[in-house]
């Protein structure tokens, strides 16, 4: 569904966020992308979201060279980016000016993250979790067969967090998206991916990955999450550790 | 909006009689306070010979002008027209101002063309153009009314232009993604989020146009507020030119809270710090 291939980004500043990328995500499939901050994760969700142009190499979604944004990609930020002046309602159904009239699939967004009986509220009424709950709604209501979302839930507590997730799952279930999620949070890559992407290095690249072969609903508690949590943290802090290492010598 | 909110904590009863009682005193009349103790004291000045009633009249005797010259119809008819003046200037220069500030704050080419040459123009005390005003535009209404357009033009154009440029580059984003040409852009995005900012501008031209207007009619008028000024000054009645600065001050404050009042109705979503709410 997502596939790129040799891609490399460089700033106007000159900084090398990504070189010579190689990804490939399968329809309906769930990757994570975990690694420090400054890695450049982000930069990759950006390029197939057509926010940026890679300097070189091609991203393409669902067989078509990315050239800009799509309404087939769905994004969700790391802020909610809620328009302060509009409903929850208004705010959701902002995606859908083309075919404006759909009521029921505004409704059904909105009902999908639980937030019917906000539906009128504005975003300064909203607590954070309901924001950002607010946000995948906005980005759902069209059903974009591919959703990006870049760190959606760092901003929020642990409980709201956890909610948020299972919430996600639920939206996953529902028809199936393509979801490429960013994230610095080890535990909410294992809950959610099939498969984690450790992201390192400067200029960031893949260090390596890790099939999540666990059944749903994963179960923090459970020991074969644990050492999944051990592999994906080993392998972390060797990238991590790699990076240090390079800038020290 | 009116909501409160610092709230005496509960925990504390001897803290609640002081807060109820600040409550009773109405916001307005704490406004009253101040100018009913100076109208009080100059009244008294006036009364006991301290003050010169020749040069400074008293506020009774203002009173009484003001409501000769209302009984007469004059009032309403200066009124009226210095009134006209200021609101087609102020629509006038609004226009042009909100057109060229959406352009230059949405695209930096259309920017670095005109702000230039509008920053330089923006030095010019407006008032030294009056004489070529006259001389184009003739001593009648056109040349008054394009005096206070340029006046209202500047801070509004200026206020707009900068809060379309600074608008959350987060949000455009989103407009991005949902594919938002350049026009569903400033409607949908760019113009809700400056309005807050836009309204600011707004008062501070209308502002503006009522100092110009009183320029303007200076100059070769017969009607008007600002002719009322002059004419108190060449004929001697001290009482007359504070009539009208009263009338002025009245005609400018009701204007400004009634786009403020209008303003408030779009902008009832902002989050912002009130001064209410820290009181």
């Amino acid at each position: 569904m997502i596939e790129m291939h040799q891609v490399s980004k460089r700033f106007d500043t000159g900084l090398l966020a990504v070189s010579d990328l190689d990804l490939e995500v399968e329809a309906s499939e769930i990757v994570a992308v975990i690694g420090p901050s400054g890695c450049g994760k982000s930069t990759v969700l950006r390029l197939i979201a057509g926010l940026d142009v890679p300097t070189t190499g091609s991203v393409s979604v669902a067989g078509h060279e990315v050239r800009g944004p799509d309404p087939s990609v769905g994004v969700v930020f790391q802020e909610p980016r809620l328009m302060p002046w509009l409903s929850v309602e208004r705010n959701v159904s902002f995606g859908l000016a083309r075919h404006e009239g759909d009521q029921s699939l505004v409704a059904e967004a909105i009902e999908r993250v639980g937030l019917s009986a906000f539906a009128g509220a504005l975003p300064k009424e909203l607590s954070g979790g309901m924001a950002s709950r607010t946000a995948i709604a906005r980005a759902l209501v069209t059903k974009p067969p591919v959703l990006l979302l870049d760190e959606p839930f760092s901003s929020l507590d642990a409980f709201t967090r956890v909610d948020l997730q299972e919430h996600l799952l639920e939206v996953w279930s529902w028809y199936r998206p393509t979801m490429f999620l960013v994230t610095h949070d080890i535990d909410e890559a294992l809950v959610l991916a099939d498969r984690v992407v450790v992201f390192g290095g400067r200029p960031g690249s893949i260090q390596t990955e890790v099939i999540v072969d666990l059944p749903r609903p994963r179960d923090r508690t459970d020991r074969s999450f644990h050492s999944f949590q051990d592999l994906a943290m080993g392998e972390l802090r060797r990238s991590s550790g790699e990076r240090f290492a390079s800038r020290v010598s | 909006m009116t909501r409160l909110a610092v709230d005496t904590p509960a925990l504390r009863p001897d803290a609640l009689a002081p807060s109820r009682r600040r409550r009773r005193v109405p916001r307005w009349a704490l406004g009253l306070v101040f100018p009913v103790v100076v109208g009080v004291s100059w009244e008294i000045g006036a009364i006991s010979g301290a003050i010169s009633t020749r040069l400074i009249p008293a506020p009774s005797e203002i009173a009484r002008t003001l409501a000769v010259l209302a009984s007469d119809g004059d009032l309403l008819g200066h009124s009226l027209t210095t009134t006209f003046r200021v609101l087609a200037g102020f629509v006038l220069g609004a226009t042009v101002a909100t057109v060229l500030g959406a352009a230059t704050g949405v695209s930096e080419r259309f920017c670095a063309v005109f702000d230039p040459t509008l920053q330089a123009l923006r030095n010019i005390p407006s008032i030294a153009w009056t004489p070529l005003f006259i001389l184009w535009f003739g001593i009648f209404e056109t040349s008054k009314v394009l005096m206070i357009a340029l006046g209202v033009f500047f801070p509004v154009y200026l206020t707009f232009s900068g809060a379309i440029a600074s608008v959350d580059r987060r949000l455009v984003e989103v407009g991005r993604i949902y594919g938002l040409g350049t026009t569903t852009l400033i409607r949908r995005i760019l113009l809700p989020a400056s309005l807050p900012t836009y309204l600011i501008g707004l008062r501070n031209g209308l502002g503006l146009g009522w100092m110009f207007v009183v320029a303007a009619e200076f100059l070769g008028a017969s009607q008007g507020l600002g002719y009322l000024l002059v004419d108190g000054q060449q004929t001697g009645r001290p009482a007359v030119i504070i009539s009208s600065i009263v009338m002025f001050a009245l005609l400018g404050r009701v204007t400004d809270r009634l786009l403020a009042w209008g303003g408030a109705r779009f902008t009832g979503w902002e989050d912002g710090f009130t001064r209410r709410a820290v009181a």
